[in-house]
């Protein structure tokens, strides 16, 4: 798996095409039912085994080099803490590699959406934990800010 | 004037600021605050309250920062997110500037596994970046998170902290400028022990403009002895000390070790003065107040304007 974890732009081209194809069938896919059912057992297998994902709800991927940060042990969407040992590897967890050190390698090798990674991300939704974040963005939910956020 | 604190006028007055870091005790008695305090606030310009550093518990920032405005000392508030939401740290924002504190440094902070109750759990609710937002809205719009209208909001100069000497190092200053976009008015960074990777980070941050929307502190303290520098290095997040520096310190006798430690904190401080961009210095020695005083005086850092101690009205 890290294999493919290491073609971030093979990733991002997957992403961009199944945000593609997904797009017109928004009307029918909805938070809720089976359908719902259906996608958080796909995203719990295709995403758990290729990002180790984290069923967070709302996903960044494209936006944090492909990489998941939500395996990062203080969860940071934002960036690396201060913390990365000299060896790059995680303050928290010793024998990992930082979370962050990996998503700007791979970040470095993204055409399309490399350059997101230096965007400013909203606090996480916690109510969103465990739905399906394909379905989120297609309905808009993930795109939701906080009221103060915005503007 | 983003709040008017006395940090704030001496940034951008253009002196060189220094501001110094208290460790709070252990303690429930206020004079063992007032104590640190007293050796600190004649020598820089605002002393910063730690919050819980290293995942260690001791009295609070905002305890200490609330005693240290009623003796009438400027402090820097640390807020880390390790070990509270954004519902409690939104409130704890409003608390503090309602007892005077101007002056808040906006951390992730230190995973729980550094201190000694590892067993702890994790918050972590928000991240540095979004916290620095977070404060920010309550500044300028008003507003909590929520978008719920603030009476009164709090007028607070916004810090952020900085790591230039750590991977990932080429998105350090790309992570600097979402810090400053996010609100930063303010950086204090991590212990410099290499001028040369301060040099390098630098001139990307100037290429970037961003020296020019934010002052940067660069973190600065004296090494014990070599025992202690490797200590540091390997147990507390984030320290990078070169191996030059530990070879230099091992290099003379253990009783001078201390000395030695003091000459190459003064030398690191007189390099950085002349790196274009940098604002200040912060002090940082654990449990050395009296330390970090000595090294301000005589790395000619003084004068610096004697604080109006104001006693706490009873």
């Amino acid at each position: 798996m890290r294999l493919l974890q290491d073609q971030p732009h093979l990733l991002e081209t997957i992403y961009k095409a199944s945000q593609t194809l997904l797009w017109p069938f928004r009307r029918w896919l909805k938070p809720g039912g089976w359908v719902e059912g259906f996608f958080i057992t796909a995203e719990k297998l295709g995403k758990g085994i290729l990002f180790d994902c984290r069923m967070c709800g709302q996903c960044v991927l494209h936006e944090t080099g492909m990489t998941c940060p939500m395996t990062c042990p203080k969860n940071l969407r934002n960036g690396p803490c201060g913390g990365v040992r000299p060896d790059g590897h995680c303050e928290v967890i010793p024998e990992m590699p930082c979370v962050w050190v990996q998503a700007w390698e791979r970040s470095r090798n993204m055409p399309i959406y490399g350059s997101e990674i230096l965007k400013v991300l909203p606090p996480l939704n916690r109510q969103l934990e465990g739905t399906s974040a394909w379905l989120n963005d297609l309905a808009g939910i993930s795109q939701k800010l906080p009221a103060g956020w915005s503007g | 004037m983003k709040a008017g604190s006395r940090l704030e006028r001496v940034l951008r007055s253009g002196r060189f600021a220094v501001t110094a870091e208290l460790n709070p005790p252990d303690s429930a008695d206020p004079q063992a605050v007032y104590e640190r305090a007293l050796v600190l606030a004649s020598v820089c310009d605002a002393i910063n309250a730690t919050d819980a550093s290293g995942a260690h518990v001791h009295m609070s920032s905002v305890g200490v920062c609330a005693l240290l405005t009623r003796a009438g000392y400027e402090p820097v508030l640390q807020v880390s997110c390790r070990d509270r939401n954004r519902i409690a740290i939104q409130g704890d924002l409003l608390g503090a500037a309602a007892m005077g504190v101007q002056n808040v440094l906006c951390l992730t902070g230190d995973g729980v596994q550094a201190g000694d109750q590892p067993e702890a759990r994790p918050v972590f609710d928000l991240d540095s970046i979004t916290l620095l937002r977070t404060a920010r809205i309550l500044r300028d719009k008003g507003q909590f998170l929520s978008g719920r209208k603030l009476e009164s909001p709090p007028r607070l100069f916004l810090g952020a902290a900085e790591n230039p000497f750590v991977p990932p190092f080429d998105f350090r200053p790309l992570r600097l400028a979402k810090k400053v976009e996010a609100g930063a008015d303010f950086i204090q960074t991590q212990f410099c022990f290499d001028v040369s990777r301060l040099r390098q980070f630098m001139a990307k941050v100037r290429d970037l403009g961003l020296h020019e929307q934010v002052f940067i502190l660069v973190g600065v303290g004296p090494l014990r002895s070599a025992g202690a520098a490797e200590w540091m290095r390997s147990k507390i997040p984030g320290v990078a000390i070169p191996e030059e520096v530990i070879v230099r310190l091992k290099g003379v006798p253990e009783d001078r070790q201390k000395e030695e430690g003091r000459r190459l904190c003064l030398e690191v401080i007189r390099e950085i003065r002349e790196i274009q961009g940098v604002s200040g210095i912060h002090v940082m020695a654990y449990r050395q107040e009296e330390l970090v005083a000595e090294i301000i005086e005589e790395a000619g850092l003084l004068p610096r304007r004697v604080q109006p101690v104001e006693a706490a009205k009873e």
